[in-house]
């Protein structure tokens, strides 16, 4: 790991302070908030900052405040707190679930949301010292002509990695919002605007500017007649990244469906709301037929690579399953 | 620079000056003399150096040592209640759940992690609770036996 020197912040404004400061010195800076992630990243010289702001010491960023028609949830609350929250369990059980099937639960206990959502890539090369690939400012993304079983199907060019985050996609099907700390003050974005694609920046996952800085995450209560539903494919059983994993909301009346988004992850290098088979599905009855048709409609246009063929039918049958078990 | 960390280490209150760059695990292991908790990976994959943090199992290579301020932190050689060994340490030996045993300190804590939550967890929780450790002599068999060997010991002890 390059040495870095670490400075303990009291406050948001003094950390997008700093952060800005920083950035017009040129001098690398990250933010560090449970570690898991940054600290992989630094080890592996993915990442070489010069000054780590520590956010730990910045009293009340961490929290779940269930209000009349939001959760309101602090950047540096753990994986492990939103798995046990009772208010969370009760009306969002899939929010409460992806957390629990997030990397271990020591990682849970460390890790936390903001975290979790600004994660880097885990592509092979981009996560190896020797590959200096198109997302660390490279000329190459490897994994077109080399092991791409684990990229992307859908929004690929010219880079094809996959969106790690276990929470972003049921927070994007619930339609979750985003505080957003920076030099202008506070702005609330809806979280599906915060990722973006290779072809806008194919060396960043999201929006965050010079000196920005997630601050809270806000999770509106479902409609009456809502079901979530996550489920998250994985080579191990236990402590591995999605290949896809899928999550539903659906909104149904008299059978139904009113109103749902389908969100996938692992697929993509955003979480990725399929809106065809969305709409697909207004008006209509989830019986076996319909999901399955929903998850043809999700995967038209896919673009496979040479290596990931299998992404397709594995997304279509758990677009299928999950429709199933949202109605 | 060098900061002044106040912390409860293994029950006792302990003062400690440390660049707040330094990995929790290398403060222990490097710089206080603590070696039984082990560094496997190092990137939070084996779980060989989980340590409690607050009361939660950590990966203590994945903690800088710029947060312990007024921690509680409890490693393997907390284990142990006074000269004896923890049931859980007793299972481990009795049931050979443990082979090249460089896994095992981290397997010890999450068992603790889960038996204080769970005294009677079903073989499912068992191996779930252990998910972020991996046994690379593959002894996951015997791990799993100790824990409910140990589980049974400790629910036979309470109600004693």
């Amino acid at each position: 790991m390059k040495s870095f020197e670490n400075i303990d912040v009291k406050s948001v404004k003094e950390a997008v302070g700093l952060l800005q400061r920083f950035h017009n010195e040129k001098k690398s800076a990250a933010v560090v908030g449970g570690g898991s992630e940054l600290l992989q990243l630094m080890k592996d010289r993915v990442a070489t900052p010069d000054y780590l702001i520590n956010l730990k010491t910045i009293p009340g960023l961490s929290y779940i405040k269930e209000e009349r028609s939001a959760f309101r949830i602090g950047a540096l609350t753990t994986l492990t707190e939103i798995e046990e929250h009772k208010g969370v369990q009760e009306k969002l059980l899939f929010l409460s679930q992806a957390a629990g099937e997030a990397a271990s639960p020591q990682i849970r206990n460390a890790g936390t949301i903001g975290g979790n959502i600004c994660q880097r890539p885990f592509c092979w090369y981009f996560r190896s010292a020797n590959f200096t690939c198109l997302r660390k400012g490279g000329e190459i993304c490897y994994a077109v002509a080399g092991d791409n079983r684990y990229h992307a199907i859908f929004g690929g060019g010219p880079s094809y990695i996959v969106h790690p985050s276990d929470m972003a996609p049921p927070l994007v099907a619930v339609g979750a919002q985003l505080k957003i700390a920076g030099p202008a003050g506070e702005k609330v974005i809806p979280l599906e605007k915060f990722f973006v694609l290779p072809q806008v920046n194919h060396t960043r996952e999201n929006i965050l500017g010079p000196g920005e800085i997630v601050t809270e995450i806000q999770v509106p209560h479902p409609k009456a007649g809502t079901k979530g539903f996550y489920h998250k494919v994985r080579e191990r059983l236990a402590w591995d990244h999605a290949i896809v994993s899928v999550s539903t909301v659906l909104q149904t009346q008299g059978g139904a469906v009113r109103e749902g988004r389908v969100v996938l992850g692992g697929v993509a290098p955003t979480p990725w709301r399929v809106p065809k088979a969305e709409q697909f599905l207004r008006g209509k009855k989830v019986d076996e037929n319909t999901a399955q048709k929903a998850g043809e409609i999700a995967l038209e246009g896919a673009r496979p690579m040479k290596d990931n063929i299998y992404k397709v039918a594995l997304a279509k049958s758990l677009i299928q399953r999950a429709l199933l078990a949202s109605v | 620079m060098k900061k002044k960390i106040q912390l409860t280490l293994n029950g006792k209150k302990t003062i400690l000056e440390a660049p707040a760059h330094r990995l929790l695990l290398d403060l222990l292991r490097d710089e206080i003399g603590l070696t039984g908790t082990k560094e496997g990976c190092g990137t939070g994959d084996c779980g060989a150096c989980t340590v409690f943090l607050n009361g939660k199992p950590v990966n203590s290579c994945l903690i800088l040592s710029g947060e312990l301020d007024g921690a509680e932190l409890v490693t393997i050689e907390g284990l142990k209640i006074g000269p004896e060994l923890h049931p859980i340490q007793k299972a481990f030996i009795q049931d050979g759940g443990a082979q090249c045993g460089y896994c095992t300190p981290g397997m010890l804590m999450m068992a603790k992690a889960l038996l204080d939550e769970n005294p009677n967890p079903t073989e499912e929780e068992i191996r779930f609770a252990l998910s972020g450790n991996l046994c690379r002599c593959t002894g996951y068999a015997k791990i799993i036996q100790a824990v409910q060997d140990a589980a049974k010991e400790i629910r036979q002890a309470a109600r004693r």
